[in-house]
Parts: structure tokens; sequence; C-alpha cells
């Protein structure tokens, strides 16, 4: 393997959807290899997660969110044993992790890591303390969003980002924590990346539509204190071109979209730290 | 001994669920509770520890931040009653599925066969309700009785140290597997008997057919050399009711009708479909020579176009009305599901890229007394759009275009359209991705899920009208994950070359699929015994029928059998090698051993006999409204924004995804607030192109209730010039029909089938002169004639309808623009002619009128505007795009103004009209062919000399003050609202659902 590339994997299989376009995202981020695996080859053993450096978890339905979002899907991957060792896929996530790679997931992505543990992670342990649950809507939603960040995160993704417009699609996307306690160091971290707000990206809010879900603190995105580990409810693959854009017709727009700024981020960070 | 894992959210974290179902009891049911609160009980029919049991409640089966759970005693506390919904046995639960995997993956075991996890949820109520009350609360709101069962229990009586019984709903059988044999040698009475008593739907022609088919010495000779007796076994007779169904044969459009005009003249049609459906694009395809696009037409699953150099693009829409009526969130579920199995089992499999659903429901508002066994309209409402989204959603296939279209006539049968479109490569392994043949000893692979009794009769019972005995059977759940495990799985296989023929199983299930393939050839043998089932006890005849979802069935040669299944395997699918291709001449399947069919091919594919079906037209005359009955031309358009059938659908179109996929260009929802109401949609679905793919539709049944030949030509119309308007290349570009009928054939129950039938025939004289005027191919269609509700002396007719979808390309899609108005000062144009076509309009509808002046399409002056629209769309001309449908031009320009965010102001007088006519007419006439457009001032001049020589009428301009001003023929402003108002008339009626 060259050592030069910049190397992206995106799992795919049991019910993720949007595989192809973050894949996709990659590549126009200037990834020089951004492969769609399916979770059957990594627990076949075929492929070895350590031979990249940015693995994303993409959108979709894990399992069908049949037993409440992604949970189904973190439990495979704690459970499921890689063939010919005796490790889950989730010790190997967790050694790629170690060895101060990228991880971004995207909104079932995003639910998973929660679900796993990987996220927040405060203090470095994996035991959930937050979660993704039912929309106070009650109902699924497409609809683009405007997003805060904020810029003394240690996200690596959001790294000179004011706000971004994306799409959220979900049903399951109002983020909880498990206690006052957790939001706090949450927030006093400067984990809770991006947060629904107004379209001149000025507060924060808890109005409906702005904030679709209901979330606490408007929190959309989440990081953990290294930074390299984000997951997001919006989508960012699904702004890479000016046409994805709900009103492109009528604004006039760059021809690069707001999510790959995040995708460039990221291979920017693997370039300058990993290669 | 079962148990139970029951999962309650903990104190203080809000239950979205229970408070849904609180609000909908209080609008559906009028019932106002204090609280609702919801429970998942988990009922575990399998040998496991405590500790493994306590793990799952822990893991995969709770969230630790905001959920507790308990292990055989309940958490159910502080209620007045307690209703607990499972499902029935038998009926596929997708929660239960996926629990049972996550066990396995949890313990490192398989469950052992008849083992399994059965979901239910608690509602605990409290408030004022008794348990007659909370019994019609479980009856008629929170469960489907066909696939659901309920306990219900008061505070006195729930056991609170051991909770309520796990009763698991094991499917229970102790029938043994056996071929019947079944007598036809009896009497006409007793022969219609059978055929009653079986659901087979076949007719005593069709019953005497078959009866002299097994009297024939030379049969009875075949079969006595395969050990079979004299007698038809009941999987023949259920082959044949199978292949022979209206569903699956189209008696009704192959049928000989004899035809009068109405004025005298007569003329016999030999097969509605041969002679104008196929018919069409025969004639359009040969005056096209070497600018035809069709690729494979009328003899696949779905009909394939070309698209790019390397790309072809497969589409198929399907109704699936009946069991929506029955179960309306399983049915859609299923419809959508199902119909992206058609795509993706066109010629060797083809990638989805959206998904199109078009809803024809009774007002969800409708306050009359409903006839029995017909579910409210609200209901169907909720149950449809609810399954279609899961289905869509979970499937990761944006739904990019639909309609709802209103109407208490579809009280009888709501209609459930749903299209699925794929991109399939042009070439894959050295032949034409389009090309499938199944070769003589191909093993026929089945893949993915089981066999159980879902949807047994499904194809006959949809060739009937919803009745009294209406099977429960019929009804399916479809199962969204495993069928995308499925497709994952079948993509890896076809780009490894590892089959030769794949199509899906859908109606009439292996029956159906497997004889289809056979016919290329000659025959199979079919080991039904080797098919997976869900649950043990179906008969031999039930297995070769069910149409079980999720299933493909897959011609694979024989040295790649193994690949194959190891494969599947690897990828958690599952392929069950069941049988052979051959070239027998014979339909034969085999019960361990035994044979259970064996008919000759020819007899069973083409020995239907022909209907004879007498059509006669009369053209029938309407009241008109007196025009002091009209009201004024601002009140009026406010009315119309506000008809269901105009009002925005936001309401649903947000609960769909239309942008998985990253690929939609023009979305439904468009404009300044990203809400108005786009005409068509465009998707890009390469990457590495900026082709496009534009999709839209017509649909106007309204029209039917005058002449049907207009209402065919009508939608034909709408359908292209919403493609149009998005930018869709006119000249490439297909179409397919959907029909949705009553039943046409004249007999006691319908008295007035001839000019039912009258009806169907003048659609399609339409369907084929305008599709030969517009150049449009049909590739692919299907139809639904028996949509009728009819118990005791209530029947419920829908109105005929047809869905006309097309499929087409955009050569870029950046040159696409929006149905927005996007800058003040730019020109206003009006395209077309308009002339007084008030016939059957929305707002005639809305005067509770009929009328007689039906809208015609005039082709050969739209098709040159459309092509002049390509042009001026390539140029850059445009800055909107409108089209004018219902409620015509004043609701066309409110809407673009308010999704533009600007105003509108324009000059009746400009309108260019075939004679003179009133503002009323001029405002809310339905002329098809027009657009309404915005032009840059700068850009005006080019764009008038594109379209010298053609109706356009300058209307006015897009005005900096948000207000539509409308100047009627006498001078005066007979239309100034602000467009808030306009919008608010437009969004309030479905807000809330």
């Amino acid at each position: 393997m060259a050592q030069q590339q910049v190397r992206a994997i995106v799992i795919s299989g049991n019910g993720t959807n949007c595989e192809r376009e973050v894949a996709n995202a990659c590549r126009l981020a200037g990834a020089d290899v951004a492969d769609i695996v399916h979770l059957s080859c990594l627990l076949a053993g075929e492929v070895e997660l350590n031979d990249y450096h940015f693995l994303n978890f993409a959108g979709g339905f894990l399992d069908g969110d049949d037993l409440g979002s992604a949970k189904a899907g973190a439990n495979r991957l704690n459970h499921a044993v890689i063939a010919g060792s005796s490790r889950t896929l989730a010790d190997a996530i967790r050694g790629f992790i170690a060895s101060g790679k990228l991880v971004m997931g995207v909104c079932n992505g995003f639910q998973l890591m929660v679900k796993m543990g990987l996220l927040p992670a405060l203090g470095g342990d994996q035991r959930q303390t937050a979660t993704l649950t039912f929309n106070d809507g009650g109902r699924f939603e497409d609809r683009w969003t405007y997003l805060k960040v904020d810029p003394v995160s240690p996200c690596v993704f959001t790294r000179g980002l004011q706000g971004i417009y994306l799409p959220v699609r979900h049903g399951e996307g109002k983020f909880v924590t498990e206690t006052p306690a957790v939001l706090e160091q949450i927030e006093s971290r400067h984990l809770a990346v991006l947060k629904y707000c107004d379209a001149g990206y000025q507060a924060p809010t808890m109005d409906y539509p702005l904030n679709p879900n209901g979330s606490t603190a408007a929190i959309a995105g989440v990081c953990d204190e290294s930074g390299r580990l984000f997951g997001l409810m919006p989508h960012p693959e699904a702004y890479v071109h000016r046409t994805h854009h709900p009103r492109w017709t009528r604004e006039t727009l760059p021809e690069e979209g707001m999510g790959l700024w995040l995708y460039q981020n990221a291979v920017t960070f693997i370039r300058e730290n990993l290669l | 001994m079962a148990s139970r894992i029951v999962v309650a959210l903990k104190d203080g974290v809000r239950d979205a669920r229970g408070e849904r179902v609180r609000r909908e009891m209080m609008e559906h049911l009028g019932i106002n509770l204090d609280r609702v609160r919801t429970i998942d009980v988990y009922t575990i029919d399998a040998q496991l520890s405590e500790e493994e049991l306590l793990a799952a409640a822990r893991g995969p089966f709770s969230d630790p931040v905001i959920q507790e759970y308990a292990v055989n005693r309940p958490l159910a506390d502080d209620f007045d009653l307690l209703i607990e919904v499972g499902f029935r046995p038998g009926v596929t639960d997708n929660v239960g599925r996926t629990a049972r995997e996550a066990i396995q993956y949890l313990t490192g075991r398989s469950f052992a066969p008849g083992e399994a996890v059965y979901t239910s949820v608690q509602y605990l109520l409290n408030g004022d309700l008794d348990k007659a009350g909370a019994e019609q609360v479980a009856a008629g709101f929170l469960a489907n009785g066909l696939i659901q069962r309920w306990t219900i229990v008061s505070r006195e009586e729930f056991d609170r140290a051991s909770g309520l019984p796990a009763q698991p709903p094991r499917v229970v059988s102790t029938a043994t597997p056996q071929i019947r044999e079944i007598d036809l040698d009896v009497n006409d009475e007793a022969l219609m008997q059978i055929s009653r008593d079986g659901m087979l739907a076949l007719n005593l022609e069709e019953m005497k057919a078959i009866q002299a088919f097994i009297a024939e010495p030379q049969v009875q000779q075949q079969r006595a050399s395969v050990g079979l007796g004299r007698k038809l076994t009941d999987a023949e007779l259920e082959a044949l009711a199978q292949t022979w169904s209206e569903h699956c044969k189209h008696k009704i459009f192959s049928a000989r009708i004899d035809y009068e005009d109405g004025q005298g003249n007569r003329e016999t049609i030999n097969s509605l479909f041969k002679t104008y459906i196929m018919g069409a694009t025969r004639d359009i395809r040969a005056a096209k020579g070497d600018k035809d696009i069709c690729l494979s037409v009328f003899k696949d699953n779905a009909g394939v176009i070309r698209f790019t150099d390397d790309w072809s693009m497969v589409y198929k829409v399907e109704t699936h009305n009946s069991p929506s009526a029955l179960d309306p969130y399983g049915g859609a579920l299923t419809g959508i599901v199902g119909v992206n199995r058609d795509p993706f089992g066109t010629g060797r499999g083809a990638r989805l890229i959206f998904n199109t659903d078009v809803f024809c429901f009774a007002s969800p508002f409708y306050d009359k007394p409903l006839p029995p066994r017909l579910l409210h309209p609200r209901r169907i409402f909720e149950g449809v759009v609810e399954g279609v989204e899961h289905g869509g959603n979970k499937s990761g296939i944006p739904t990019v275009n639909g309609s709802l279209v209103f109407d208490d006539r579809f009280a009888g049968k709501p209609l459930v359209y749903c299209g699925s479109a794929a991109l399939m490569p042009r070439e894959l392994h050295g032949r034409p991705g389009h090309d499938k043949k199944a070769e003589v000893g191909d093993h026929i692979l089945m893949v993915g899920g089981r066999v159980g009794k879902d949807g047994i009769h499904g194809a006959t019972f949809s060739s009937e009208e919803l009745h009294e005995d209406s099977p429960v059977t019929a009804v399916q759940i479809g199962d969204p994950i495993t069928q995308r495990r499925m497709f994952d799985f079948l993509l890896v296989a076809r780009d490894q070359g590892l089959y030769n023929a794949i199509t899906d199983n859908g109606a009439g299930g292996l029956s159906s699929s497997v004889g289809e393939m056979a016919e290329d050839t000659g025959g199979f043998e079919l080991h039904l015994d080797r098919c997976p089932l869900k649950y043990p006890g179906l008969q031999p005849w039930e297995i070769l029928i069910s149409e079980a979802q999720e299933r493909m069935t897959v011609a694979v040669p024989p040295q790649q059998v193994e690949a194959f299944i190891a494969l599947a395997r690897r990828m958690d699918v599952e392929a069950t090698d069941i049988g052979q291709f051959t070239d027998s001449g014979y339909y034969h399947c085999l019960y361990e051993g035994k044979t259970a069919t064996y008919l000759p091919m020819a007899f069973l594919h083409e020995g239907t006999p022909q209907m004879q079906i007498p059509a006669r037209w009369e053209l029938k005359q309407h009241a008109e409204p007196s025009s002091t009955a009209l009201p004024s031309a601002d009140e009026a358009l406010e009315q119309l924004l506000s008809r269901l059938n105009i009002c925005s659908k936001e309401c649903v179109v947000r609960r769909y995804d239309h942008e998985v996929q990253g690929a939609t260009v023009q979305k439904p929802l468009t404009g300044i607030d990203n809400d108005g109401p786009a005409d068509g949609s465009v998707v890009r679905p390469l990457f590495d192109s900026f082709a496009g793919i534009a999709t839209a539709h017509g649909i106007c049944p309204r029209y039917s209730d005058i002449d049907t030949y207009h209402m065919m030509a009508c939608a034909i119309d709408e359908a292209l010039r919403n493609y149009v308007a998005v930018g869709g290349n006119i000249d490439h570009v297909a179409g397919l029909d959907n029909f949705c009928w009553c039943d046409p054939v004249k007999s006691e129950r319908t008295p007035d089938g001839e000019y039912k039938a009258a009806q169907l025939v003048r659609a399609n004289k339409a369907l084929y002169d305008y599709c030969l005027a517009f150049g449009v191919p049909l590739i692919s269609g299907k139809d639904s004639m028996k949509n009728d509700y009819q118990i005791g002396s209530t029947k419920i007719s829908i109105p005929p309808t047809v869905l006309f979808s097309v499929i087409g390309k955009v050569e870029d899609v950046r040159k696409t623009v929006s149905m927005d108005v996007k800058r003040p000062g730019d020109r206003v144009y009006l395209l077309g002619v308009t002339r007084a076509e008030l016939g059957a309009s929305e707002l005639y509808s809305q005067l509770g009128f009929t009328g007689n002046a039906v809208p015609t399409v005039d082709a050969h002056t739209a098709l040159l505007r459309y092509r002049t629209l390509n042009r001026a769309q390539q140029g850059g001309l445009l800055a909107s795009c409108h089209d004018l449908s219902d409620g015509g031009l004043g609701v066309a320009a409110a809407e673009t103004a308010f999704a533009g965010g600007y105003g509108l102001a324009i000059d009746l007088r400009k309108v260019r009209c075939e004679r003179t006519l009133t503002d009323m007419e001029i405002l809310y006439s339905e002329s098809q062919s027009r657009l309404l457009v915005s032009v840059a001032p700068e850009q005006a001049e080019e764009f008038e000399k594109l379209f010298a020589g053609q109706p356009l009428s300058l209307l006015g301009e897009v005005t900096a003050e948000p207000r539509l001003r409308v100047t009627g023929l006498d001078g005066t402003l007979i239309i100034d609202r602000e467009n808030s108002v306009l919008k608010e008339a437009w969004q309030a009626p479905l807000r809330e659902l």
C-alpha cells in the first residue's frame, strides 16, 4: 500500500443507505482511496480496518432501527467476531481509534457511535452516556437546517468553519444526555460542535422547525475530546455540490457545497498528521 | 417456557409515541384521555438462561440513557386500563426478527427451529374510559384485527407481581402436508362452487376449459407416467387460478370487446393491450427509427430505455389497492418494497434510484357513515403514508415525486400507486444489461425471505371486489431490511456474473416467477419441500402460491451454484436450490419426490379462454352552474387554494426522504422557504456526469365523469408538461400507464358494465392517439380492474383513474429551473391558449357541479411548445416555470408568487384566449398544455423570438411587494391579496395531518 495515500473506508450493509455519497464526498475532498466495504468483508477478515485512515459510518437504518435507532447495529459490532480471531469488530474499531485516526458518523452512523459509547466518551469512558431518540414531533422529517459551529471545539472536521447549512433526514435525532452533568461537561469541553440555529448562524435555537427534533441544547453534532471522533445528525455528504442546495436555482452559490468542507478538513488532517 | 422482557421509558422522559396516540385518539375517536404511555414487550420463546435474558434486556433491547427494563415482571403501573397489542400467529414481525438476530449475536448461538421472539406494545391509558370503550379503541384504532390481537386489563385485574402471561403467537399446525385431488367431473354449479370456495376467482368458462383439459385421454396418459391420477391436484388448480387471474393475465385488457360509440358505429377490438398500448409503442418506435430510445418494453418486470452511453434507465409503477384497504400500513409498505423488486429484477438486475407515490383517498375529514368493513379514510391516509415512509426511507431510496388525489368515491377502495426507477449498466459481461435468459439446466434459486402463509390468494383476491369474505391471509407486511440485504448481495452476484436471469416473487409467488422464467426453456422441475418455511404445516400448494415478500427467483448455471450460495451465506442472505429449468414442456412440481403438478406449459400460459365484453358509450349531460352562483374571483382563489386536491402536501412530503443517494437536484419542495410545490423532479444519478433523469406524472379522475377519452389525454399532457417544466427533454421520454378501473364487465352485480367498458375503450383510444402524437412510447404499465366495494346493497365504484407517469432525460441538470419566481422586474408570460374549459374543474367541484366542457388537448401545438420550451431552458432564458393544472391560471400564479416570495401583477386582458371569455373562465379554466414562466427583462427579446408564431401572452411582471394583483377584463383589480394570506389558505388544510 502506498504510504502517501489518504485512505477512507465507508462501512456498508444491514441497512446503511448513504455509503455511495459518503465515498463520493471523500473522493471529492481529496481522499486517494474511498472504499465502500460491506461489513461481511470485515467480519470475514478480508479487509483490515487498520489499512485506512478515515472510518465513515454512513446514514441509513441499521437493521431497520427496529430496537431503537442503531441499537441492533451497535450490538452486532460489539459481539460479532472477526473470522480467524477472537477480536470483535468493536475491538478493531477501538484499535483504529487508539492509533490516532479519524472517525465520522452521520445520522444513523452518529446514532451508532453514541450507542456504542464512542461519543461523547468523556474522559475516555466508553460507557453510553447519551442517546438519540424520537423527534419531539414523533415523526421522520426531511428538512434543511442551519448549524452553528463552536469555534473553540477540538473537532478536527469543523476547523475554520462558522456555520453550515445541511439537511436532516431522521425520525430519531433528539440528543439527550444521561444526566445534566454529562451535558454540562459536553458543553464546557466544547464537544457540542454543531447546534441548530437561525438562518444567520447567530444563536442556537429550540424553536421548531429550525431545531427539527427538540434536541437538548439544540445539539446537532458532537465530538470526543480528541476531536478526531465526530458524529452529527445532518448529512454533510448531501451537500457537496451547489445543485444539492434546495435554493440553488435562485441563489448564487460556489460550486462546492458546505458539507464538503468537513471532508476536506479530514483529508487535510490526515495529510498533515497521519502520512 | 416463554419469557417476557418489558422496556419502558424512564420517569421524566417524553413518550412521543404515547403523546401521538393520545392526540390521534382525540382527533379520530373524540376520546380525550389524561395520559397515554407505551411499553415495548418482547416475548422470547427460546431456550435462554436467566443471565442471557438479562443481557438481552440490558443490551440491545433497552437504551440505558432513557429506558428501564424488567424480565418476567411488569413495569406497567398507575394506569386505569392497559391494552397490549401484538401480532396474530404467522404475521411478519420485523422487530421480532431483529430481536432474534440480536440475541444470536449476544449468545453466539443460533435459535433452534420453532424458537422466536415476538413483539407487542402496551398502551397504558389514564382517564375516563371503561373496558367496552377500551375494546373500541383497540379494535378501531390501536390495532388492526386482521393482523393483530389484543388483551385489555383494568388496574384491578392486573397482576402486579407477574404482569401479563407470556403467550407467544406461535403458528401451531397439525396439518400434514398432502396433495389432494379435486374432482372436476361435476356440473356447472358445482364447478363454480369449487372456484368460490377455493377463492380461485375463475369464471365458469375457465373452469370448463380446465375440466375439458383434464378429461382428455392424452393428458390422462401423460399424467399416469408421473404417477398422477385422473383428477387435477389442488396445486394444479391453484397454479391455474393464479396464472389465469385477472391480476396476472390481464383478461380484461386481452378481451374481445364489442364497442358501440353511442352514434351507432360499432367496432370489435381484439385486445386493448395489443391494439392500443403495444400498438402505440410499436408505431412510435417505427416512426422514430434510429432515435428510438426503447431497449426493453413489455416483456420484463419493468421497461428499459436509453440514458447515457453506459447506463440505461428502468421504471415501473404498480398498485397495491386491495391490501391497503384492509391493512393500510402493511399494504402500502408491501406496495413500495414490492415495486422495488420489479426494476431491481429487470434484465439481470438494476440499482434502485428513486421511488414515486400517488395516493387516491376519500377526504380525511369524511364525516358520513361508513359501510361495513371500510376503514375511515383518515386511518387509511395515516397508515398508507406511514407504510410508504417506512418502506422507502428504510430502503434508502429517495421518494422524489407524488400526488394525493381526493374524491369520496375512493372510500370504496383507496388507490395506492408506487413507482420505482433504477439504473442498469448498458452492457454487462459482454451482453446488454437488459437481456436475461434462463438456460436449460440452470438451477432455480430462491433468495431472500422464507415462505409462509402470507399473501396466499393475493393474486386472485385483487381480481375481485372487496367483499365480506376477503381473506385475511391476503395481507402481507414487507420487510425492507431483509430485502435490502438481499439486494446488496444480488448486485455483487450480478457483477460477478453468477446468474443468467432473475425475477421477483410478487403476486402468485413461485408459481408466477418460476412459471414465467421457464418460458425461456420450456419447462421446469421444482421441489416444493426444499423451500425454507417460516413455520411448518404448509401444504404444497400453499408453498407454490405464497406471496411471502422479499424473495427473488434466480436462474444459476450449475457450475456457479456453489459460489452463489457461499456468497449469500457470507452476506447473511438465505439462498436455496429448489429445482432446475428444463425443456420438458411441463410445469412440474414435486413434494418429497411425489408429483404435485404436471401441467403442459402451453396450456398454462395459453389456455385461458378469451373474454367477450360488450361496451356502449353514451355522452351524459351534466348540469351547469349559473353565472350568479359563482363566487368573486378573489374568494374563489382562496377557496381553491384550500381544496384538498390543490393544497400543500408538505405534511406528507417531509416524511419521505427525498434526498438520500445525494442525487435529487429538483426537489419536491422548492422556493424561498423550501415549501413551494415543484412540478416534477430531477435526479442526477451519476457522480461523474451532469446528465439527469426527470420524472413527473398526470392523473385527473374527475374528468372521467365527463369523458374518459379526454381524462386520458389530459393525464398524458399533464405528465408531459410537468416533465418539461423541470427540464425534461420532450424527445427523450417514455410513459407508463397504470389503469385503476371499476369492474367493467356487465353482470347482475354490474348492470352498468357496458358504459364502464366503453369508458375503458375510450381511455385506451386516447392513450394510443396522444402517445403517438407526442411521440412518447409506453414501456410498462399495469391494470387493476376490480376497484369496487360491494357488501349488501351498498356498492361504491371508484372513478375510472389512470396514472400516467413519465421518465426521461435531462442533458444537463444545471440548466433546469424551479417553479418559484426569482426576481422583481422579471416578465411573466403564459404559454398556450386558454379556453372555456371548466367541466369537472376544481372550481366546479367546489360549487358542487360537474358541467360538460372538459378540457381537450391539442397535441400538435403542445409538442411544438414543449420543444421550444426545452430550447429556452437550454439557452438559460427562464427564471421560473410552472405548469397550470388544477385551479388553472389563478392557482398557478398564486403558487409561483408565494413560493418565490415576491408578488405578481398580471392583466387578464393580455391572456390569449380562444374566444371571449369571462374573468372566472380565464382564471380557473383548466385548459391543458399551458405553462407560466418568468423571464429576466434582458432576455425577454430572445425568449419572445423563440416563441414567435406560437401563443404567448405577456401578462405582467414580478413585483417586489409580495402580493398577487390581477386586473380583470374591465380594467379593475379583481384580486389583490397578500402572498401570506394565499399561502396560509394553501397550507392550512392538511398541515396538522
